[in-house]
């Protein structure tokens, strides 16, 4: 340090010491961020001239329906669809996903063909395939497997068009989401299943304590996308002829002739839930990040 | 700080016989024989070190005395009870995990890397285990658990997340952890190798500590100094077998055997 000091420092020209008296600090300049801000200017300002100025968007169609009792009825059934996917989708999808990861080989293997069949068969044909449920099997019973049958019904009071969506929604999920449950496990570290371990604490209790909320840190910002990305597959459930958002609007449209705007009604129900949904879900994540390194 | 060796072992008469009984120890991972034959004594109120070169199997050794590592041969017992099997005629019967669990909350572990939970503050790790695992009242264990902090310096570090906390405190709130489980006997892992040098120190004091009060120690460690200030007992292992073992003197002064020589040339 003191070989330092002992060096003859540089005579400094007038103006080149940071802070002395009566020397300012100019910031550098950025001509380019200048000419980006005013190229994005103008193209803002072109697209929203675009959307205003013309009359083919009908803005006075979007305002009437945007509210009506049938767009809001069919948002409802939307709403229901997704959250019903969400739910099966991950109780079912922990369960497969618990099973891949078990020590009985019969429960690792099918849990990987449920995965794999309901990842590679589209959702739409999924669905189809639940629609049409009583034509392959007309009666479902309940009794002893291979045994004698105590009831049953036939299948179309028990799986109707509703149920099968929701169903359809549900399994395929499900194998989606056990991926994501799964991957959220296998960051743990090691040593926390051995520290739990090394403790004593009892199985179920180092689940839930331990492993479980270290892992949805990890699970939750997929699953965050993977329940938006349903909210908008839900659309598919028209095939089926069910009033879902997207469906609802197809009959409005058909019989009012009025396509556009109605599409911008589903577009602007289905950016705002999905907006809601990216809040809430950042709002669970920071709550989730305790014991974080940076504060909070 | 330490109490001198004799007065320990006279202190500790009470219980008799062994706290670690480890028979013809043996364990393969793949076609790697780490263990190949150990027979091993802790005496009750002793502080043993186990030194060796890395791979000798020292770790996994001390794994095997709370059965985090399954034996291939050989007998484990604590306190005269046979861990993770019982007795089923001329059979062994593994236990169930459950009972496993129950077998190690009776003895403390301390991981070379913490392995704090992350998500819990540094009282709650110290609480969680004897509430679960041992089913004792809370507000009594955080009592006691604070006392712990308090012994271990980290008293005002209770509310914190580890990950605020250096390693040397990471390490002393896992010792607090351990102890809250009131154990029969504290197993260490390399505790002080994942340290920064200048935070070495502040954890062999704790364990200095532990020592002088007559804690049943099994240290796996390449810190001489320590072994030769508080090791009653030092065991060198090489390639999977006890090579020598006596008092500190013996071993770290007058080793009998070449590779024991030859490790204590290489590490002091």
């Amino acid at each position: 340090m003191s070989a330092l000091r002992v060096a003859p420092a540089p005579s400094l020209q007038h103006g080149e010491a940071v802070g002395a008296a009566g020397v300012r600090v100019l910031p550098a300049r950025h001509p380019w961020r200048w000419v980006a801000t005013a190229a994005v200017a103008v193209l803002v300002a072109m697209a929203a001239n675009a959307l205003v100025t013309n009359d083919a968007w009908d803005w006075p169609t979007v305002g009437d329906f945007l509210l009506s009792t049938s767009v809001l009825r069919s948002l409802w059934f939307t709403l229901q669809l997704t959250v019903a996917g969400t739910v099966i989708g991950f109780a079912l999808g922990t369960v497969v996903a618990l099973m891949r990861m078990s020590a009985n080989p019969l429960l690792r293997v099918v849990a990987s063909a449920y995965t794999s069949v309901f990842r590679s068969v589209p959702l739409i044909l999924q669905l189809l395939f639940w629609y049409n449920l009583a034509i392959l099997y007309d009666r479902i019973g309940f009794g002893i497997p291979f045994g004698p049958v105590f009831v049953s019904v036939p299948t179309m009071d028990l799986v109707g068009p509703v149920t099968a969506a929701f169903l359809g929604i549900g399994l395929h999920q499900a194998a989606y989401s056990s991926e994501i449950v799964r991957s959220g496990f296998l960051s743990i570290d090691r040593g926390q299943r051995e520290a739990a371990a090394a403790l004593g604490i009892p199985w179920a209790r180092q689940f839930r304590r331990i492993l479980l909320p270290q892992a949805l840190r990890v699970i939750l910002p997929t699953a965050g996308n993977e329940v938006i990305g349903l909210l908008k597959g839900t659309s598919v459930v028209y095939v089926m002829a069910l009033p879902e958002l997207f469906y609802q609007v197809q009959v409005i449209y058909n019989r009012t002739g009025r396509v556009i705007p109605m599409l911008l009604v589903a577009a602007i129900w289905y950016f705002a839930l999905t907006t809601v949904l990216t809040l809430a879900q950042s709002a669970l994540e920071r709550r989730l990040a305790r014991g974080e390194r940076r504060p909070s | 700080m330490s109490a001198p060796t004799a007065a320990r072992v006279e202190a500790a008469e009470v219980p008799t016989g062994p706290v670690v009984e480890l028979r013809g120890i043996r364990k393969s991972f793949g076609r790697t024989e780490v263990l190949r034959g150990i027979d091993l004594d802790v005496l009750p109120g002793t502080v043993t070190v186990l030194l060796g070169p890395s791979g000798s199997g020292k770790s996994t050794l001390l794994r095997t005395i709370n059965h985090l590592e399954k034996v291939d041969a050989g007998t484990v017992r604590v306190h005269g009870e046979l861990i993770g099997y019982r007795r089923a005629g001329r059979h062994l019967r593994e236990l169930h995990e459950r009972e496993v669990l129950r077998q190690r909350s009776r003895i403390g572990f301390v991981f070379q890397d913490f392995n704090l939970f992350p998500h819990l503050t540094v009282l709650e790790n110290v609480v969680e285990a004897p509430v679960s695992a041992q089913r004792r009242d809370r507000r009594e264990v955080e009592t006691e658990a604070l006392a712990l902090l308090e012994r271990v310096g980290l008293r005002d570090k209770a509310r914190e997340y580890p990950r605020r906390l250096s390693g040397g405190q990471q390490q002393r709130v896992a010792i607090a952890r351990a102890l809250a489980l009131r154990p029969e006997l504290v197993l260490f892992d390399k505790p002080t190798s994942a340290l920064d040098p200048e935070l070495v120190g502040e954890v062999l004091d704790v364990l200095r500590d532990l020592a002088g009060s007559g804690t049943t120690m099994v240290v796996v460690t390449h810190e001489i100094g320590f072994a030769r200030e508080v090791a009653d007992r030092v065991v060198f292992l090489s390639d999977g077998v006890v090579v020598e073992e006596g008092t500190a003197a013996q071993v770290l002064d007058a080793p009998q055997h070449e590779r024991t020589r030859a490790f204590l040339a290489r590490v002091l």
